[in-house]
């Protein structure tokens, strides 16, 4: 038998090349004549450009011509173009220059004069809720989502709303949504403690290593763009869309993605700026991102000011929640994870009534898109030290808190108490509580040695895990190797070789004889998912699943047709097609395929399945007669959303006299469902871990309110985590129980591990500091100190962008 | 003019092979000129396009600015040794023991490799109104943007404000202070050796500088005297994440203990003024008291007399205190 792929390590076939740097991001190609272009970003959070002169810089030796907005197609509001005429948050671009080189672009912006008209501007939500507050764009500061109406308005609370809540208590005005399960009122008159927090959590940039830089040039009429990008597929049909081509007019490279943690699901706007220029002046554009443009017009995780009042049994149960959360969008489209906080916060509780109310409000500050578990990692970083903070004043374990109120298969989501494909929360606390030793580590919380205090800490983190209705495509050439055609995108996390082994498996074709192709649109790749919000790894064994199938069924009904019997009897393994009563009597793949191209049709991809994606038939198409064709759309179905779910579990030695936190120990245990790649699991838990230990700690996103500026622009001021604030003892787990609604049983599991990371982070803190939690992220050193001086802390309660 | 950043512009750079070539690069050049250490904080300056020197001079071609020797009395860093080699050196570690740990605290092992000695003590401030290029006083301004009402200002000063309020940076210029080192600065007309304590100057002095270095001024060597040799150091920098950080509050002291009392004693805290601050008034108090609890304790508290918070940076007050009464009750770092 061939091995068996699932469940086993692999070195991924991009590996060799990005440790030895023969790997070649957007940056780093060449065309002849390439033009390199560069940006000039607006240096004002709110304006109108009035005027443009860029005489002198046209005029300029190797200055070869300039883009503004309006050489960019128009695009619906609130949405966003890469260039603006009136820029809604300092440092977004108002044109490009393109020259011979980057040097001579660059001395070109500055010799060019804009005329800006300066316009009010906001950077705190509840500042532009107040009555008489500034709007962070003319035409409202929210935007009004519902089924039959979509529009710009302004809210605003009233006095009355913000005086009952005092300056230091969120005031909970008009929302824009709202949903309530269950009866609150008797949810609160039936608990046994209450509490009613105001929390703070910061908006956060994405910080990829590697810039959205891109190089666009055109052939006949044909964009080619290399850029950085989550997914392949679905970013060429968004540049074609945008750009208004016809899909076939769009080659798209991008096999290596220097992270993109949501920031470039789709790419980004910015990557129409050198396609354009490349049109305009009919030679290659090279633009090159910065870092420092990055954490302007690179994305960024919303903020929230949220309101949480919970009730109690004594045993721990949640009876009610009354959640309010009010997002900081950023100027553009509306962002969706306020509302999956409250989602999440359904989810993690399961709380015997809840309501939920949010408002998103525009601000002139970076825009917002997904972040890694957006919505929920800043719930779960907000909501489980309250967790704990009730588990302490009922006397009730911490663990056990989250036990009496985890979901099961069960359980329920949302508004609509939406259902569950699989749950095993409990399953995962119980391998949490063992590989953590937390029956032994809990014994440590509170203990003093010299002038540090130990605290533990425990979080649950759910997150959607799955999206399904994509399209495998494979072919089994004549040689004998199997191609998949993967059009998910390369993000660095691996699934896009991972999920391409599920097909390899169900044909029983060894590893080595398998080639993934992926990240450019011209070697006709199949219609994917986005490679963002944990789907691909659900997505693609289903889809792969499908065309393996497809492939399979085919070889058998190929053999049976040569061979006598029918499909049926055959089986396939080791690259071979063979009767399952007598192994002898088969073919090779490679042979099955040779026979596939002469009889044409189904078999080799000159018929094609009715249901898939016009994408998938584009490149089927292409693809007919190479071999024997393998395609087919994920139909398998399911009943309820598909969630995952990760439990951390934190030991930090917090120095009672500097505020300085240690963190000790860190474990993270996923309700994954089947295991694909055990160390790319791991590596999704302890990076998406790591990623939590920033939000908790110490990343930063500060802004001078009087003149709307942001400081926290480059590493060294942002303060993402860095090696050293990684513990050394970092451990993780997999429940290991398939999810019974997908195929392969897989379930994603990119986004969960970082609210894990933050929130058993904060958890361990409180506990260190007897139980005070500081309700905002980060908890630095001073507010930290603060604490335990019994000093006013260093920001207000509602204070943000610190 | 649009601003535009982390575009460095072309400058016409000078690899000078003598401190002699330097200097009269140097002189040639004047104000137009830039001295290139490791070019950590430089070439930050050069991509914010915010210095545009019309000639840069680089150093590190320079021998006689590179290693560590020993002297009559003590030793003798050269300028362009990196801070690598300092927190490694042997001498240094073991009798100067508080320079090697503040070198070991500097950003990460990659800058470390490249930075300087001479670059990290005389590294310009890292306030980042400043460093945005906004027009404050110390850029030629009459405002200070970190000191309004609103202004974000964790990480500023408690102490010796002057109209400008930054800190100084350094991690290893509280040691050096504490070590009583000697900065040796020549230029066209000569050298001069000036203590570590007055090399650094607060705005009071010169609020565009944050040492007495003049243009045409170079810094070529640090002395170490053995005045300090193997006495009980401590040295702690608290920062917001473990690499690649600038201090929040550091604290160097170096002292000699005899029968359990303090005999000799020098406390340097850096991160609280702008310029890295020795706390006379403690050394003073402290002198001759048994090395205790309580006399750290005391120490502490007279750390922080007059200390004046800013908007958000009352943290430092505790912090500072801490950090000397830590560096005074007797433990070991």
């Amino acid at each position: 038998m061939a091995e068996k792929l699932i469940g086993k390590d692999i070195t991924p076939p991009d590996l060799v090349a990005k440790v030895t740097g023969r790997a070649k991001y957007a940056e780093d190609f060449r065309a002849d004549g390439m033009l390199f272009a560069k940006l000039l970003s607006s240096p004002m959070p709110h304006a109108r450009v009035r005027r443009i002169d860029a005489s002198a810089a046209l005029s300029m030796p190797g200055v070869v011509d300039i883009l503004t907005a309006d050489d960019l197609p128009e695009v619906d509001a609130p949405g966003e173009r890469a260039l603006t005429n009136e820029p809604l948050y300092e440092g977004e671009p108002i044109l490009a220059v393109a020259a011979v080189d980057e040097t001579t672009a660059a001395d070109a912006i500055e010799r060019i004069n804009v005329d800006f008209e300066q316009l009010p501007f906001v950077l705190d939500p509840l500042e532009s809720l107040r009555p008489g507050g500034p709007n962070a764009r003319t035409e409202g500061n929210v935007y009004h989502i519902s089924q039959d109406l979509r529009e710009f308005r302004t809210l605003k609370w009233t006095a009355a709303d913000l005086t009952e809540a005092g300056e230091d208590r969120l005031p909970m005005g008009e929302p824009q949504v709202e949903w309530a399960v269950g009866d609150t009122e008797a949810g609160f008159a039936e608990a046994d403690l209450i509490l009613d927090e105001t929390i703070v959590h910061q908006s956060l940039t994405h910080h990829p290593m590697e810039p959205r830089s891109s190089m666009a040039y055109w052939q006949n009429g044909k964009l080619f763009l290399h850029t950085s990008t989550q997914s392949t597929a679905q970013t060429r049909v968004a540049v074609a869309r945008a750009l208004d081509l016809e899909l076939d007019d769009v080659v798209l490279i991008g096999e290596y993605c220097g992270g993109g943690f949501g920031s470039k699901v789709r790419g980004s706007p910015i990557m129409h700026v050198p396609a354009l220029l490349s049109r305009k002046t009919g030679r290659p554009v090279m633009m090159r991102i910065t870092l420092y443009e990055e954490n302007s017009l690179g994305r960024a995780r919303p903020g929230f000011q949220a309101r949480a009042r919970m009730g109690w049994r004594s045993d721990g149960r949640v009876t009610a929640i009354d959640l309010y959360v009010v997002q900081d969008n950023g100027p553009y489209d509306r962002r969706s994870d306020f509302t999956t906080a409250g989602n999440v916060a359904s989810l993690s509780y399961q709380p015997l009534s809840m309501r939920f109310r949010g408002v998103s409000v525009f601000t002139n500050t970076p825009p917002r898109s997904a972040q890694r578990a957006p919505g929920g990692a800043q719930i779960v970083g907000m909501l489980e030290p309250i967790m704990d903070k009730a588990a302490r004043e009922l006397g009730v374990d911490r663990v056990a808190m989250r036990r009496i109120n985890a979901p099961d298969n069960n359980g329920w989501v949302g508004a609509n108490q939406g259902n569950l494909t699989s749950a095993y929360v409990r399953e995962a606390l119980d391998k949490g509580v063992e590989t953590f030793g937390w029956e032994v580590k809990k014994q440590l919380s509170g203990q003093r040695e010299g002038t540090k205090v130990t605290g533990v800490g425990v979080a649950l983190s759910p997150y959607v895990g799955g999206s399904i209705g994509f399209d495998g495509l494979l072919v089994i050439r004549p040689d004998g190797r199997l191609h998949v055609h993967q059009g998910t995108g390369n993000l660095g996390t691996h699934s896009f070789a991972d999920t391409a082994r599920v097909a390899a498996e169900i044909l029983g074709m060894p590893w080595d004889r398998v080639v993934v192709v992926w990240g450019d649109t011209s070697k006709h790749l199949a219609w994917s998912s986005v490679q963002a919000g944990s789907q691909t790894i659900h997505a693609h064994t289903r889809a792969n699943h499908a065309a393996g199938m497809d492939a399979k069924r085919k070889l058998q009904e190929i053999a049976a047709r040569d061979l006598g019997g029918s499909p049926g009897d055959y089986e396939t393994d080791n690259g071979r097609v063979f009767r399952r009563s007598n192994p002898s009597q088969g073919m090779s793949f490679a042979r099955a395929a040779r026979r596939a191209i002469q009889l044409g049709g189904k078999y080799s991809g000159q018929e094609l399945p009715s249901d898939i994606h016009d994408v998938t038939v584009r490149s089927a198409q292409a693809l007919a007669g190479q071999g024997l064709m393998g395609v087919a759309k994920d139909n398998y179905g399911r009943e309820g959303g598909t969630w995952s779910f990760v439990v951390g579990f934190a030991l930090v030695e917090l120095d009672v006299e500097t505020g300085q936190v240690d963190l000790k120990e860190y474990t993270a245990v996923a309700d994954c469902g089947t295991v694909i790649h055990p160390r790319g699991l791991a590596a999704q838990l302890h990076g998406g871990g790591v990623q939590g230990f920033g939000i908790a700690r110490s990343q930063k996103w500060v802004f001078d309110p009087q003149w709307g500026i942001p400081f926290a622009k480059r590493f060294y001021t942002a303060r993402p985590p860095g090696i050293l604030d990684v513990p050394l003892e970092m451990h993780w787990g997999a429940v290991e129980i398939p999810d019974p609604q997908t195929p392969v049983g897989a379930k994603g599991i990119g986004e969960p591990p970082v609210g894990a990371g933050s929130a058993a982070i904060a958890s361990a803190i409180a506990d260190a500091l007897g139980g005070q939690y500081l309700c905002r992220t980060p908890l630095t050193n001073d507010m930290i100190l603060a604490a335990l001086e019994g000093r006013e802390q260093p920001y207000r309660p509602l204070e943000i962008h610190s | 003019m649009a601003l535009i950043r982390d575009m460095i512009p072309a400058f016409e750079l000078f690899q000078p092979t003598s401190v002699e070539d330097a200097t009269s690069l140097m002189e040639r050049y004047g104000e137009d000129g830039w001295v290139l250490a490791g070019g950590l904080d430089s070439f930050d300056w050069f991509k914010d396009r915010i210095k545009r020197p019309r000639a840069v001079i680089d150093l590190g071609n320079v021998a006689e600015l590179r290693g560590v020797r020993s002297t009559e009395d003590g030793l003798e860093i050269g300028a362009m040794t990196t801070l690598t080699e300092v927190a490694s050196h042997g001498e240094i570690t073991r009798s100067y023991g508080i320079l090697a740990q503040a070198a070991a605290k500097v950003a990460t092992p990659q800058i470390r490799n490249q930075a300087t000695l001479g670059g990290n003590v005389a590294q310009d401030t890292r306030c980042w109104y400043y460093r945005s290029g906004w027009p404050c006083y110390r850029a030629g301004g009459n405002i200070c943007y970190a000191d309004a009402p609103t202004a974000m200002n964790r990480e500023h000063c408690i102490f010796g404000a002057d109209r400008c309020v930054a800190v100084n940076p350094s991690d290893t210029a509280p040691a050096l202070t504490a070590l009583d080192a000697k900065m040796v600065v020549r230029n066209s007309g000569g050298e001069r050796v000036v203590d570590a304590e007055d090399f650094f100057i607060g705005p009071g002095i010169d609020i565009t500088r944050m040492t007495i270095m003049e243009p045409g001024d170079l810094l070529t060597s640090i002395r170490i005297p053995t005045t300090w040799a193997g006495a009980r150091f401590y040295f702690e920098k608290v920062e917001d994440r473990k690499s690649w950080d600038f201090a929040l509050v550091s604290v160097a002291s170096a002292m000699t203990v005899n029968n359990g009392r303090i005999e000799q004693v020098r406390v340097v805290v850096n991160g609280v003024a702008p310029y890295p601050m020795r706390l006379d008034n403690v050394e003073a108090q402290v002198r001759g008291r048994p090395l205790d609890d309580e006399t750290a304790t005391q120490a502490g508290e007279t750390a922080i007399r007059g200390a004046k918070a800013l908007r958000h940076n009352d943290y430092k007050l505790p912090l500072m205190r801490n950090l000397v009464r830590r560096s005074l009750r007797g433990e070991q770092a």
